[in-house]
């Protein structure tokens, strides 16, 4: 006998996939779940963002509206500072992580499989596995070490330190983009007498391109967000964005840092709204 | 062997000398290809012929360079081209997925053989126009290969391939993506298209119609071995193995014992006693014992009034299909045969349950490997 179901809905079976999603959601509580997620992740940021716009300095106690704390922000000298420092490590972190991971992910799938893959895969993954402060605590007894035996000081660890813990974050989409690329494009070109090195350049790169913008932009705004190692590694005078509303928050909350975290918040949506339209793109 | 050689000897394009792959190792190890030979001559339309996973295309991707024999030799032109990269083999693919350069124009697809070869622009843009012109696609030199249709995007591959004026082309079932009808233009433009260019095609296919309309010669593959090869009349008409008549086309097998030989003729006694007289293809099909032999359906004749039948049955089935009718017969040997077109077939002639006797042409059997 058919399947009543599908009898009654409709004689095709296409619509089954779409029945089975209007049941999901016909699900007792399904609601409810919605509601609960999307208020637990996005109310506290609603928060920040409405009372950066307040007009008295408390941030509990609604005014009226103003921008004010945005001027305030943008003219403190040390949030401006702090800016600038987020901003050069994380383009230093971008780019050395990005052909890094760019260079591990064309080794991890463009090679003949090799005995211990797997174990590479772990290698580069690394920073997600291991706790933060473990990796923070482990930079800092290193870069310790060094500066003892060399003497060198100075903004370049934390850029290292930075650039080490992106690479995973940039390999990822890379390596997702190159397994969809099949092989069959770059055979082709070899095939049209396109040496290794051309074949790299004319094919694989461009077609490449759009994971590792994607990459390199995950990277970025994971730089500019960290805290943890940021705050162990940075000297004197190299206080990221981050590391600076932190002490901030010490001395009292203003609506000043409810802005620059604001501002923080918005640059971190844009760029993943960008890596979305990208991915959107390269999925044509 | 496969009756007298009627093509002038030419000189061989590819010439392939105990061709052996073999993919992963130890226990796991399987073999792709089984000391293959075969010589592909100049200017032909050879095709490689068999059902999937019989070897056709790694043996078309040792020849493109794409991988490397486990053992063997492939010859360009007299040449050793073994070891080389795909990027110095002066020979092209046509690949079953077409893969154009999404990233590249049209123009830019056809032309990028050439630009690697370092002509110059003016050359490039000229045979480029000129391939644009043979596959008939002028209009669509500036667009993007994913704004095409499939039929025009395995042009822009063809035309990609041709471009470079390869020695040899390389076919990997360019026409399996396509549509009927547009499969059947394509297959005559691309047999024109051979005849035109006058290079050698070597194409793959597991579609046995396809192989007899285009090819000058045919290869049958099967389990990583070379069969047979001769020209589609040769296949057709004077398959060698079981496995040759049983894919290509429709056949009657039945089995018996090889009685005698004379003068390279069998003498084969059937299940039931019956004894015929068949054609043995090769000298393994014609050792004594047993053997089983083929004919075509519309190759065996009802016996007339007063004529002995080579064989008898009882009618089962009569389908009637427009151009042709089948009479479906069960021998006394208890195996069925099919004949085709027996004589002018008035409608309920033959009905099921009739006893009627057929005639087996010796000439026309073959003793089948």
């Amino acid at each position: 006998m058919a399947d009543p179901a599908t009898a009654v809905a409709s004689p095709r079976s296409a619509p089954r996939r779409r029945r089975m999603v209007r049941d999901l959601k016909a699900m007792p509580g399904f609601t409810a779940m919605a509601w609960i997620t999307i208020v637990a992740l996005y109310l506290p940021i609603m928060v920040l963002v409405a009372f950066s716009f307040n007009e008295n300095r408390s941030v509990v106690l609604w005014t009226g509206f103003s921008l004010d704390w945005y001027a305030k922000a943008l003219e403190n000298d040390g949030i401006r500072n702090a800016a600038w420092v987020s901003v050069k490590v994380a383009l230093f972190a971008t780019v050395i992580s990005t052909i890094v991971a760019t260079m591990a992910a064309l080794a991890t799938t463009r090679t003949r499989k090799f005995t211990g893959q797997g174990l590479v895969y772990g290698i580069i993954n690394q920073p997600l596995m291991i706790p933060e402060i473990v990796t923070a605590i482990a930079t800092l007894s290193l870069f310790a070490l060094v500066k003892k035996l060399t003497g060198l000081n100075g903004i370049g660890y934390l850029m290292m330190a930075h650039a080490a813990f992106c690479i995973p974050f940039a390999y990822m989409p890379i390596r997702a983009r190159l397994e969809t690329m099949t092989l069959t494009l770059e055979q082709a070109a070899a095939d049209l007498y396109a040496p290794p090195f051309k074949v790299f350049t004319l094919v694989t790169l461009p077609l490449l391109g759009p994971g590792i913008v994607s990459g390199a932009m995950l990277a970025f705004v994971v730089s500019l967000d960290d805290v943890i190692i940021t705050l162990l590694i940075a000297g004197p005078g190299e206080t990221t964005l981050p590391i600076y509303i932190l002490g901030a928050i010490r001395r009292g909350i203003t609506p000043e840092i409810n802005a620059v975290s604001t501002i923080l918040v918005a640059v971190s949506v844009l760029l993943v709204m960008l890596l979305f339209f990208v991915q959107r793109r390269m999925q044509r | 062997m496969t009756g007298p050689e009627v093509v002038t000897q030419r000189k061989a394009a590819v010439s392939v000398r105990g061709l052996t792959k073999t993919f992963g190792e130890g226990e796991y190890a399987v073999t792709a290809l089984d000391a293959v030979e075969v010589d592909i001559r100049e200017n032909e339309f050879f095709t490689l012929l068999g059902p999937s996973g019989c070897g056709k295309t790694t043996l078309l991707r040792l020849i493109a360079g794409f991988e490397l024999p486990t053992h063997g030799v492939i010859a360009l032109e007299g040449r050793d081209i073994s070891a080389l990269p795909p990027h110095r083999r002066p020979i092209n693919t046509v690949f079953q997925s077409y893969a154009l350069f999404p990233h590249m124009t049209v123009a830019e697809n056809i032309g990028f053989g050439l630009r690697m070869l370092g002509k110059p622009a003016a050359e490039i843009r000229q045979t480029t126009e000129r391939m644009l012109a043979l596959v008939q696609l002028e209009a669509m030199a500036g667009r993007r290969t994913d704004q095409l249709s499939g039929g025009q995007q395995q042009r822009v591959a063809l035309a990609r391939a041709l471009a470079p004026a390869p020695k040899v082309l390389l076919l990997d079932e360019p026409l399996a993506a396509l549509d009927l009808k547009l499969r059947k233009n394509m297959q005559l433009e691309l047999k024109s298209l051979q005849a035109e260019t006058g290079i050698t095609f070597v194409f793959v296919t597991h579609d046995q119609e396809e192989a007899l309309t285009m090819s000058d010669r045919i290869a049958v593959m099967k389990s990583g071995r070379i069969l047979q090869i001769g020209s589609p009349r040769d296949i057709y008409d004077r398959p060698t193995h079981r496995f040759v008549a049983d894919f290509i086309g429709d056949i009657n097998i039945l089995d018996g014992t090889i009685e005698s030989l004379d003068n390279g003729i069998a003498s084969v006694r059937l299940k039931d006693g019956t004894a015929v007289l068949a054609q043995p293809g090769t000298a393994t099909a014609a050792r004594p014992g047993a053997a089983s032999i083929a004919i075509r359906p519309e190759n065996v004749r009802l016996a007339q009034a007063g004529e002995t039948p080579t064989v008898s049955g009882t009618v089962e089935n009569v389908v009637y299909f427009g151009a042709a009718t089948n009479l479906h017969i069960r021998l006394a040997t208890g195996e069925q045969m099919v004949i085709r077109n027996p004589g002018a077939v008035e409608e309920g002639r033959y009905r099921p349950g009739a006893t009627i006797g057929a005639v087996l042409p010796p000439e026309l059997i073959r003793v089948l490997e």
